[in-house]
């Protein structure tokens, strides 16, 4: 090549090697960098003889300091269940409408309570409670099943409309349109007269005969006056408090398909102290009776 | 000759008919949409590719004198142009899904099963990674090894095969993540089909690299080519290890795959951590390794260094993978090891930077007035910021805050678009005017818009993850007095809006640039002077 070298004057030594114009300059590797290079090789060793490090046969070295992950997460699982064991004890003996009134038992249920409802309720009823479509705000004074401590636990505990207790809350309300118990003409009658029990007919011309065909299929569970029956979990309709929605569309969806909604049974898979816990939380948050 | 030639063509036909003939019956007894897409895709190249054959059979052959006596740049061209732009198309893509973690609006409804965020997340990983970043590995190398070998590409046209059957593989994956065919492996998603398309276009790369290494007629071989064999071998290592599936049907994408639970997610991220080191490690540092001493015009800093570091690198980065794996069913033997030989791999991957910064050593002046100096230099101080944030992020202590979290998006983010993204521009800088025979770029200045917008681009980027990695490290792990967590995860997602929004930015600002670049080379093309014929004239030297 006739190209001219890319070396300046008082550069050092090249390796005498060219490629398309490259050069390379014979430079020593830096020590810094050689150093620090050994000094990561040297830990290396020290830290694989120091932790499980190099596999055997049937095992792997275990490390002089004993350590594992799981040892690790199973120590600090122990010490916080060790620690918190004497009061977990006195959260279960207490009567649950006595937790309230304890300072010190109250606020280790409600922080125990967050963290469980946080953990597991907040997919649904959201992380600050206030619930969606289908899944009930816990924050407000309107109670499905009721709202003592006693009947939250209850909830919790066992779940609605689920295989996996035998004590959940259970009812179910009719499909009015899909099994042909009531007419389309009835259904929107019905459907207006309950908008009305919190002031929002669509047409009051049909509110009228609404009130009767409420009166004949609807008032055995949800009261004459439509406020409801809280052992069945029949919400109350003369509020303006929707779980589905209280617009014309969504109540005839309502009244003619019914609705389902299920919830899991936590004894299944919580302590008798979390569902506690969770209980007087969930009672705390403003609506519990 | 022309026997010889007509004997093939003959052997062609054979084969794209049969080829053909298959996708049409692929296309009938399809048993999902992903491979009825791409067996009619599939049916039209190969159906297509039999047509023309068939016209040009028997016909006359142009004859092209002295062909063997220049360099097979016409590859490198399209390579040039496919970097650029398949790096617009996933910079797009990226852009579009960190709006979408944003706002989740933008998962329309009448997208939903195949924009949503789920289904366009590897189309982007694939598409900077695979597309972008392997069409300039592509094109690179192929540039590379002819000039520092003094030799033409071996194989002819096979060449243009590796090429366009890279792309094919591209438009396979990409349309058939869209659709749903994925095998759910991180940057191994396509299915079976497609990745033994992938293997024999591999394999022909290898031979045509390979074969123009053994041609050349220069004593020794090139550092940048040393880097440019690993990553060409290893890549093909890990695809047919962690792609060792068994097809549900022949006529379907779904496969199985043969690694059972906990050795699944090992060999996984052997390949995941490698895809880092061969793909856009081992093939980036064969760019930098040609590209910064020819555009500095000063000589690589230190032999000895490329050496070591070389051979450190090779051996070490293929342990590393576990660290992707800490806390979790692996055993922790495994993990240590992970940890150790990722710790040990920082000086190795510094090596890289002391080679490609020192080179500057005598021309630090440049940095002044060369804004694509300016961009290589500022990509290998990404490559080793992030080369120094990966081993400390592999300890086991930072793993535990840091996993899962967006620090780990941020890191391979600073990684991808200052070290792979910025070697790419710089080198893109390089090529064009000399593939083109110009004697400059267009403009320089629209290099230093360029430049800024990524840069400061990949600053806010980087920084908005590590603000949010690291909150939500600590929110998930914040537990009160009693042991208790105090943060939902839906609050630790609320809580990252702002910084979600500060990264779109970053990648609006990426993506700007990135298109500057386009018009900058577009322009460069059509209206930079040309260069002097007599110097122009680039032949494999004798």
């Amino acid at each position: 090549m006739s190209k001219k070298s890319q070396k300046f004057e008082g550069d050092p030594n090249t390796t005498g090697h060219e490629w398309d114009g490259i050069e390379e300059f014979d430079n020593p590797m830096p020590r810094w960098w050689l150093w620090t290079f050994y000094a990561t090789i040297i830990w290396g060793v020290l830290y694989t003889i120091a932790y499980p490090a190099w596999p055997l046969v049937n095992s792997a070295t275990a490390g002089i300091l004993g350590w594992s992950t799981r040892g690790d997460v199973a120590a600090e699982i122990t010490a916080v269940e060790e620690a918190n064991a004497p009061i977990n004890a006195k959260l279960e003996a207490t009567e649950l409408t006595a937790i309230a009134a304890d300072p010190e038992l109250n606020s280790y249920a409600v922080s125990a309570g967050d963290a469980v409802f946080k953990t597991w309720c907040a997919q649904c009823h959201g992380s600050g409670a206030a619930g969606a479509k289908g899944y009930p705000n816990l924050l407000d004074d309107d109670w499905l099943w009721g709202g003592s401590v006693e009947d939250i636990h209850a909830t919790v505990a066992h779940g609605i409309r689920n295989e996996d207790s035998d004590d959940a809350r259970y009812s179910e309300m009719p499909a009015f349109g899909r099994d042909e118990l009531l007419e389309r003409e009835e259904i929107s009658q019905v459907v207006n007269f309950v908008m009305s029990l919190s002031g929002e007919a669509q047409d009051a011309s049909q509110v009228e005969a609404g009130s009767v065909v409420f009166a004949e299929n609807c008032a055995s569970c949800h009261a004459d006056d439509g406020t409801g029956d809280r052992s069945q979990g029949a919400p109350n309709l003369a509020d303006a408090i929707w779980l589905y929605g209280g617009d014309y569309a969504t109540l005839t969806e309502t009244v003619s398909n019914s609705r389902y909604g299920v919830m899991p049974a936590w004894n299944t898979r919580l302590t008798e102290a979390q569902i506690r816990a969770v209980s007087a939380y969930v009672h705390q948050l403003g609506g519990g009776e | 000759m022309a026997k010889g030639r007509k004997m093939s063509n003959y052997i062609k036909l054979i084969a794209l008919g049969l080829v053909t003939l298959f996708a049409m019956i692929g296309t009938n007894y399809a048993r999902d949409l992903a491979y009825q897409v791409h067996a009619v895709i599939v049916m039209i190249v190969a159906g297509g590719l039999f047509l023309y054959t068939l016209r040009h059979t028997d016909e006359p052959k142009k004859a092209v004198a002295g062909v063997e006596n220049e360099y097979f740049d016409s590859v490198v061209r399209a390579g040039a142009i496919a970097t650029a732009f398949w790096g617009v198309v996933g910079f797009l893509a990226g852009t579009f899904i960190a709006f979408q973690l944003a706002f989740p609006a933008l998962n329309f409804d009448w997208a939903q099963g195949f924009a949503n965020f789920g289904r366009l997340r590897p189309l982007h990983t694939s598409a900077v990674i695979f597309a972008f970043g392997g069409n300039a590995l592509l094109a690179t190398s192929f540039y590379v090894v002819q000039r520092t070998s003094a030799a033409r590409l071996w194989g002819g046209n096979l060449a243009w095969f590796v090429f366009w059957g890279y792309q094919l593989f591209i438009v396979l994956a990409a349309t058939g993540y869209l659709l749903g065919g994925t095998q759910s492996k991180e940057y191994a998603e396509p299915e079976w089909y497609v990745d033994l398309w992938l293997t024999i276009v591999w394999v022909a790369y290898l031979a045509v690299f390979l074969g123009t290494i053994i041609k050349r007629k220069e004593p020794h071989i090139y550092v940048a080519n040393w880097f440019y064999l690993a990553f060409i071998v290893t890549v093909a290592m890990l695809h047919v290890v962690n792609n060792a599936t068994i097809p549900v049907s022949i006529w379907g994408s779904k496969s199985v795959i043969v690694w059972p639970g906990v050795q699944d997610a090992m060999v996984q991220w052997w390949y995941g951590h490698n895809a880092v080191g061969f793909f856009l490690t081992a093939g980036f540092l064969g760019m930098m390794y040609y590209f910064i001493p020819k555009q500095a015009e000063r000589p690589v800093f230190s032999y000895k260094l490329s050496i070591i570091h070389f051979w450190a690198l090779i051996f070490l980065y293929i342990w590393a993978g576990p660290h992707h794996l800490h806390y979790t069913a692996l055993p922790d033997w495994a993990s240590t090891l992970g940890m150790v030989f990722s710790v040990i791999l920082w000086m190795p991957s510094w090596g890289g930077m002391i080679n490609g910064l020192m080179t500057l050593s005598g021309a630090w002046d440049k940095l002044r007035t060369d804004p694509v100096i300016r961009m290589m230099v500022i990509s290998v101080g990404f490559y080793g910021m992030s080369t120094f944030e990966g081993p400390m992020m592999s300890i086991r202590a930072v793993n535990s805050l840091s996993h899962y979290t967006d620090w780990t998006i941020g890191h391979v983010h600073s990684g991808a678009l200052g070290w792979n993204g910025m070697i790419t521009f710089g080198a893109l800088y390089y090529l064009v005017p000399v593939l083109w025979k110009r004697e400059r770029l267009y403009s320089l200045s629209l290099v230093s818009w360029h430049f800024w917008l990524a840069t400061i681009g990949i600053v806010l980027y980087a920084a908005s993850m590590w603000v949010t990695g690291i909150m939500e490290g600590l929110m998930w792990r914040e537990v009160d007095a009693n042991g208790f967590l105090v943060n939902s995860f839906a609050d630790t997602v609320a809580a990252k809006f702002p910084m979600y929004v500060v990264r779109g930015l970053g990648g609006v600002m990426f993506l700007a640039g990135s298109i500057i670049m386009c018009y900058n080379l577009w322009m460069t093309v059509r209206r930079a002077p040309a260069k002097e014929a007599s110097l122009s004239v680039q032949v494999p030297a004798e």
